[in-house]
């Protein structure tokens, strides 16, 4: 079907045969949808919509956000002096820990999947909800029940042991709440592998007619992909963890050599989980990316099957490296080498998406919508993030780097500068979709800017201070090299502008709930299924099931889009996330 | 989903094997094979996992997707134990040019 075929009633256009299949604004027909579906407490807390599930995620990971968040703050603030003023360097080892283990196991892994995931993916593919909606629900519960125990343990005191919970230290000698902190992320851990059960079932038996395996939109792959690890690799963390606090509890030798133990034993099985994790956090910001870059270059993606499989390759690969968080300990040399070498292998499918990713870009007709900003933002930096990985991955850099801030600075690359940046700019593509309302597009610019150089300049300098030695999680370092110094007041600096530039959107976010401009149906004029029903979404998602002809990102090239008469030169597609409905 | 019906009949047979393969257990634990005391307790253990989880799990009788999943499950532990185990192995290996180096200072 030609774009010239069309009649005006076929709107949001961009896309060369979309049927329509449901009604396009909220305000067309006054109706329900999820939010107002019900407004009391029983409605939300024993909701089975996997949309209000998601809403409820989005609102205890912020939380969680902000808390991490304000222990970060401390860090930053302890190193502006050489000396541990502050904070007592026994009081900083609590704080870099909480620090790590509410940012990693109760912000990072459920993030993107458990909020735009929960959210999306049943939309994305046209069914009602996902497979197993009181699981969903479940899971929920399950990583309140974790950050309970987590954060309860905390409040007694906390823990010392790092986020990496390294024995014998972890086992034997830290006098803090270690297993009760551990039986938190070990309920955490179950949260996480239900959402990976329930996404990958939905994938597999939901489909809509016609929604192919490779039609699905990218994020729906990098989703899958993420599911697989979490069902595959969290297992082993919950095995791990339990052996440390059995090891704790009874004293029966498993890592501590005092008891006939190995050390190195925890390492392989902490790491066997936790590198895998980084791509947890990070597949669903590359599924994100794809989606942002291709609406907002109004292009297909460059490649659409070579980033799917590098996905999945991701998923695989990661599993085979973790090795290289052990070059410095008494692992074997050998084992080391061939870890290091599958490790630059695993560098590859991440290169191949940052180049069809760039490829998309070229000649495209971008706009610069605040998602776009994050995504252009992701590029950059998870590129560097990347690149400094490929440095550590080679052995001799490492063992002058390993434990040191070059390290802090690396993954804060990856985890901020990729997924942070990937899940914000998210937020942002999706918040008409979640709530019906438009954010306020100059706001939202102006603050995509401010953290973009906020994070630069805080974690950029910890590159130098990590290259010149100072190690990580110290509370003091010597005076006589200024350059640490100088360096740390950089660093806080960046991470005072980074806080204001997370907050601005706290406060707009929540004002356009109420005060922004309501957004229409496909207020991108975007591709995906998701777009094809009202904003908010009615509770069954489509009033009639949808049935998928076209291909993801089938964007219609620019000049269709003027023969068609919906666009002059001076109303882009885009512009319609100025004028709202 | 398989709908197939499992006869009481078999899940006590199953039941018997294990009882069986328990006091084999027992048994075996009585004599001492030297270096073979691992593999023999440990392959009567498989076994027994092996018979919990295509029968009482009802994997034997359920689709091929399952059976995948199930056959990925434990490819993920064999590359964990592999790779972990080929650090044990070799972690007594050093390189004879290290070694004369440290004979030489
Ligand atoms: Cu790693």
């Amino acid at each position: 079907m030609s774009a010239i075929d069309r009649t005006a009633r076929d709107m949001p256009p961009a896309t060369p045969g979309v049927k329509r299949i449901a009604e396009p604004r909220a305000d067309e027909r006054p109706g329900s949808n999820y939010l107002n579906n019900g407004y009391g407490w029983k409605s939300w807390l024993l909701t089975k919509d996997h949309k209000r599930i998601g809403i409820l995620y989005l609102i205890s990971i912020s939380l969680f956000f902000a808390l991490g968040g304000i222990y970060a703050g401390f860090i930053r603030l302890e190193l502006l002096t050489p000396q541990s003023d502050l904070l007592q360097p026994a009081t900083y080892n609590k704080v870099f820990t909480q620090h790590g283990i509410i940012m990693v196991f109760l912000f990072l892994v459920p993030s993107i999947p458990a909020t735009l995931g929960n959210f999306l993916i049943p939309l994305m593919i046209g069914a009602k909800d996902l497979a197993f909606p009181r699981i969903n629900l479940l899971s929920w519960y399950l990583l309140i029940i974790g950050a309970v125990f987590a954060l309860g343990a905390m409040m007694y005191g906390g823990v010392d042991t790092g986020w990496t919970f390294y024995t014998p230290f972890s086992s034997t000698y830290s006098n803090t709440y270690v297993t009760a902190t551990g039986i938190g992320i070990f309920v955490a851990g179950f949260s996480s592998i239900l959402t990976g059960l329930n996404f990958i079932v939905t994938i597999h038996t939901m489909r809509a007619p016609g929604m192919t395996w490779f039609r699905m939109p990218l994020f729906v792959w990098a989703h899958y992909a993420t599911s697989l690890i979490m069902i595959l690799g969290t297992p082993v963390l919950a095995i791990t963890i339990s052996l440390m606090a059995f090891e704790r509890v009874t004293r029966v030798g498993i890592f501590d050599p005092a008891l006939g133990g190995d050390p190195i034993l925890f390492q392989h099985l902490f790491w066997f989980y936790s590198h895998p994790a980084v791509y947890i956090m990070l597949l669903p910001g590359m599924g994100i990316i794809s989606e942002i870059i291709s609406t907002f270059s109004r292009k297909n993606i460059f490649g659409y099957k070579f980033v799917a499989f590098s996905s999945i390759a991701i998923a695989v690969f990661g599993f085979l490296v973790w090795g290289h968080h052990m070059f410095t300990t008494g692992q074997s040399v050998y084992a080391g080498l061939v870890f290091s070498f599958i490790s630059y292998a695993v560098a590859v499918p991440s290169a191949i998406k940052v180049f069809n990713w760039s490829a998309t870009l070229f000649r495209g007709s971008i706009s610069y919508d605040t998602p776009m900003l994050y995504a252009l933002g992701f590029l950059g930096l998870f590129t560097l993030g990347g690149m400094t990985g490929v440095f550590l991955a080679a052995i001799g850099l490492d063992v002058h780097v390993h434990d040191t801030y070059f390290v802090v600075a690396h993954f804060h690359y990856i985890m901020v500068g990729g997924t942070l940046l990937a899940y914000l700019g998210g937020l942002h593509y999706w918040w008409p979709k979640m709530f019906g309302r438009m954010y306020p597009e100059g706001w939202g610019r102006f603050s995509a800017l401010v953290v973009f150089v906020g994070f630069n300049l805080t974690f950029f300098p910890q590159f130098l201070l990590g290259y010149l030695g100072m190690p990580r999680r110290y509370a003091a370092y010597p005076v006589d090299i200024p350059a640490f110094q100088v360096l740390h007041i950089l660093s806080t600096a960046g991470a005072t502008i980074l806080g204001a530039g997370l907050v601005i959107p706290l406060i707009y976010l929540i004002w356009s709930l109420i005060g922004g401009p309501k957004a229409a149906g496909d207020p991108w004029m975007a591709t995906g299924l998701e777009w094809r029903t009202a904003s908010p979404p009615p509770t069954e998602n489509f009033h009639e099931t949808p049935v998928v002809t076209w291909n993801a990102y089938e964007y219609a090239p620019q000049e269709d889009m003027e023969v068609i008469g919906k666009t002059s030169p001076d109303d882009k597609p885009d512009r319609s996330s100025y004028s709202g409905a | 989903m398989s709908e197939h019906i499992v006869q009481p009949k078999s899940y006590y047979k199953i039941f018997g094997a294990l009882m069986v393969l328990t006091a084999l257990t027992v048994v075996v634990a009585f004599f001492d094979f030297g270096a073979l005391n691992d593999i023999v307790a440990m392959t009567i253990a498989v076994t027994k996992a092996t018979l919990v989880i295509l029968f009482f799990m009802h994997v034997f009788y359920s689709s091929r997707l399952t059976k995948t999943i199930v056959v990925a499950g434990f490819f993920w532990l064999a590359i964990m134990f592999v790779m972990i185990g080929s650090d044990y192995l070799s972690r007594g290996y050093v390189p004879r040019g290290i070694t004369n180096y440290v004979e030489r200072h």
